[in-house]
């Protein structure tokens, strides 16, 4: 069976509106990574510091009625948030000064005052001191340029320098597209999603680098095709594969999506954003931009 | 059947009876395994966000640690020039600096011939009029801190041990930071009182003679200071703060005691913690009840005032005992801090993540649910589209998850919920290689080639693609796990273990079956 048989898709001479879709995308990831240190972004508490407290109701509860509970108490800055079904809240002091046992001591009568029929538990308190969070973020930083720098020296032996460059840059373009996306969708940004975000920076480059591996091998073998035409051909080739693997892998994701938990819903999400992205970026951003430093055809080759 | 089908096959099947041998006792069947059986092999441990359990980061304050070093050593520097009849006025700690002073300029040098002699970890760094400032050397300096944090370590682990709580882990993070975890913990406030606590025992006598009314309008008298007693009312919960004013140089110290116990007071049926002292503690003792008969002497840890008790009588034996408002549990911590030892200097939380059982239960059942739909899904997928092949790829996938869970109990790993992404990740990439290889055969069977040379050369051409493609992956997870903590860390085993994994079975596993299916037959058309 094939879904795809023998297509002959002009995907290289679309690059232009692949390029400023892209660039849309990037320019959304440049401000979210510029405002992400600056602080004005939905930061989670692990990069800010501050605490967070996690309660399970027996029954569903109105979030309204949460947050007067919390008005009442003088709880400032405190941002709630409700999970899907209805019984789990989850409360943030950002910044917050003070003691976690302190202020769960303080929140545990007044919750069970304000929610007299409704019991609940603490599922999970967190507090995280400023001064890590700073250490994390440039650990995090850390860490994206190790991971690029190590994937470009990988693909520069393998390949020519030029894939390793196309291929970071590639990368580096689904890592801000998702991070903008984030952004836009105020959606909280913690460790666990940095770690999707250098998930999905592998996944993508594997994706990367099979069309790369299509387009040397066919470099070798038809040395008198026009360039564009040869890393159009190598893309089809491929397209089928890279359709049922992005496919698939976007299979397990959306079941993790909907059935893993409220934990790693994000998480997901980001991955699963991650998984589009990176399909899209190996074929209209990597393989075109081998195009930009094209110079003598036989840089390409080693 | 050939030779090397028949041993890749027997090296298959043991792999797999390998993995799920090391597998069984981590799942729930491990109940009705025997037990030399499910003892003694590796588990899969879970990650604290899976069974519940307390995460903590302490920072200590190896400052702190520096100062404290220094005020024992003015001691010890006191000591030796007493013995060696050098000539000072005094020697006091500060901060960073032992000051020295002197009466004049020959005692001004022998103090410096004495420092040199015997403390060659001390510098000079500036003099004053009849006095000098000491620092320790940047040596010194850094191996006291390194000390400090190594020591801290040392009675955090012993504290916990004798709190008794189920495989906690602690170990150092960078410079000066302790990671505690504690699985499965009941009771996070009173694991972090125990461990928090610096635990500084004094014995100080509470100066009779000043004036408290004025002390407490800020005028102290010299080499006195202001502490508290705080009394927990048990029935109000109210508290009540006592002021003492007691005299700054401390008598006795908790390093000289041998033990310490919960005992139950006779007469209130309160309990409270006796302590033993060594056989110098017992003689210091001693000497300072019968020189202060009828006088309080408090006992103070980490600055808060237990009790100030009048001394009676002169007290031999080596015994005393702190009494407060002690509830049996209290009580009991008090012992373990006090038998475990201070802390050479204070720590502060940076980081406490504490999740209830209960929320790690539902992690669990989700992850376990969408990793079963995730798998049926690819499942059946690969069926559907490459018929028999897909088959051939499903055994593999099979394969691969039984293998991979087996590689993580063989490595003691911790599953973490990340971790089970990570394995539901390898599941969707692990397809990929199979996806590669057979539509690399579909279009080695399109250019006319046979079916068995279509295989070969499909299994030919992709090889190196898939190799590039995972050894990219592992760079990504080793920069995890270097990056990486806890939950994060478990995510970047289980892909790699997952990758590694999956390059055996992809290249190995569903070749051997499309060798052993076209070694026996001539086919004409390869169901893919």
């Amino acid at each position: 069976m094939d879904i795809l048989k023998d297509t002959k898709i002009d995907f290289i001479g679309k690059r232009h509106y692949a390029f400023g879709l892209s660039i849309i995308l990037s320019i959304m990831g440049i401000i979210a990574a510029v405002l992400i240190p600056l602080g004005k972004a939905n930061l989670g508490i692990d990069f800010t510091g501050g605490m967070a407290i996690q309660l399970k109701f027996e029954k569903p509860f109105a979030l309204e009625d949460a947050r007067k509970i919390l008005d009442k108490e003088n709880f400032k800055d405190a941002e709630l948030q409700q999970f899907a079904d209805g019984n789990q809240l989850l409360i943030r002091f950002k910044n917050a000064e003070g003691e976690l046992k302190a202020t769960s001591d303080r929140l545990t009568p007044a919750f069970a005052n304000g929610f007299a029929d409704n019991k609940f538990i603490i599922e999970s308190t967190t507090a995280v001191g400023p001064t890590v969070g700073k250490k994390l973020q440039k650990d995090a930083l850390w860490a994206v340029g190790i991971l690029l720098l190590g994937i470009l020296i990988y693909l520069a032996l393998r390949f020519e320098l030029i894939f390793g460059i196309a291929a970071v840059i590639a990368t580096f373009h689904d890592v801000l597209a998702v991070l903008g996306v984030f952004y836009v969708l105020n959606k909280e940004i913690n460790l666990l999603i940095i770690t999707a975000l250098l998930t999905l920076a592998g996944y993508s480059l594997t994706d990367t680098v099979v069309v790369f591996d299509r387009i040397r091998e066919n470099l070798r073998k038809r040395s008198k095709e026009v360039l564009e035409d040869l890393i159009n051909r190598s893309i089809n080739e491929v397209l089928s594969r890279t359709i049922i693997t992005s496919g698939t892998t976007l299979l397990v994701l959306a079941a993790l999506l909907i059935a893993g938990g409220e934990v790693i819903h994000d998480f997901s999400l980001a991955l699963f954003l991650g998984v589009l992205v990176g399909t899209y970026s190996s074929i209209f951003v990597a393989s075109p931009l081998l195009l930009v430093w094209k110079g003598k055809r036989g840089r390409l080759i080693r | 059947m050939p030779k090397s089908i028949m041993w890749r096959l027997v090296l298959i099947g043991f792999f797999f009876l390998l993995a799920v041998a090391l597998f069984l006792p981590s799942t729930p069947f491990s109940k009705s395994l025997p037990s030399w059986y499910k003892d003694n092999f590796p588990k899969i441990a879970l990650g604290l966000d899976l069974q519940g359990g307390m995460h903590l980061v302490l920072q200590v304050d190896t400052e702190k640690g520096i100062e404290n070093h220094l005020q024992r050593m003015s001691k010890g520097i006191d000591g030796l020039f007493r013995e060696k009849k050098v000539a000072f006025s005094e020697i006091k700690a500060q901060g960073h600096e032992v000051l020295i002073s002197y009466q004049n300029e020959a005692a001004k040098t022998a103090v410096e011939k004495a420092m040199g002699d015997n403390y060659p970890i001390f510098q000079k760094v500036s003099e004053k009029g009849n006095s000098a400032a000491y620092t320790l050397t940047d040596t010194e300096t850094k191996r006291i801190k390194e000390w400090s944090t190594s020591q801290a370590i040392e009675t955090i682990r012993n504290r916990i041990d004798k709190f008794g709580v189920t495989e906690p882990l602690i170990h150092a993070q960078g410079k000066d930071e302790i990671v505690v975890q504690l699985p499965g913990l009941k009771d996070p406030d009173r694991a972090i009182a125990l461990i928090g606590k610096t635990a500084v025992l004094e014995f100080k006598m509470v100066d009779e003679a000043g004036d408290l009314k004025k002390a407490l309008d800020g005028q102290i008298p010299e080499g006195d200071e202001l502490l508290y007693e705080r009394r927990v009312d048990t029935e109000s919960g109210a508290v009540r703060q006592t002021p003492f004013l007691i005299k700054k140089e401390a008598v006795l110290t908790g390093d000289l005691l041998t033990d310490a116990r919960v005992a139950i007071d006779s007469q209130f049926n309160e309990p409270y913690v006796s302590i033993t002292f060594d056989s110098e503690g017992s003689r210091i003792f001693a000497d300072v009840t019968a020189q202060n008969v009828n006088k309080r002497m408090a006992i103070i840890l980490d600055k808060n005032v237990y009790s100030a008790p009048v001394i009676r009588e002169k007290i031999g034996g080596g015994r005393a005992q702190i009494s407060g408002s002690f509830t049996h549990e209290t009580a009991t911590d008090l012992a373990i801090v006090l038998r475990a030892g201070a802390l050479p200097a204070p720590v502060n939380i940076i980081q406490n993540v504490t999740v209830g059982p209960s929320l790690g239960e539902d992690s669990i059942k989700a992850g376990v649910k969408a990793a079963v739909i995730g798998g049926i899904l690819v499942l059946g997928f690969m069926l559907f589209y490459y018929r028999l092949s897909g088959l051939i790829a499903d055994f593999a996938m099979a394969l691969n998850i039984t293998m991979l869970l087996g590689a993580m109990a063989w490595f003691n790993a911790t599953l973490t919920l990340p971790g089970i992404a990570g394995i539901i990740l390898t599941i969707g990439m692990g397809v990929d290689s199979n996806v590669l290889i057979f539509e690399r055969i579909k279009e080695e069977l399109k250019t006319g080639r046979t079916v068995r040379s279509a295989i070969d050369a499909g299994y030919d051409r992709a090889w190196w693609t898939i190799i590039d493609s995972h050894v990219t992956t592992l760079i990504t997870a080793a920069v995890l796990f270097q990056f990486g903590s806890g939950p994060i860390k478990g995510f970047a085993v289980s892909l790699s273990i997952g990758i590694l994994i999956n390059l055996f079975t992809a290249l190995v596993g569903t070749k051997v079956v499309f060798d052993f299916i076209t070694q026996r037959r001539r086919i004409e058309r390869l169901s893919i």
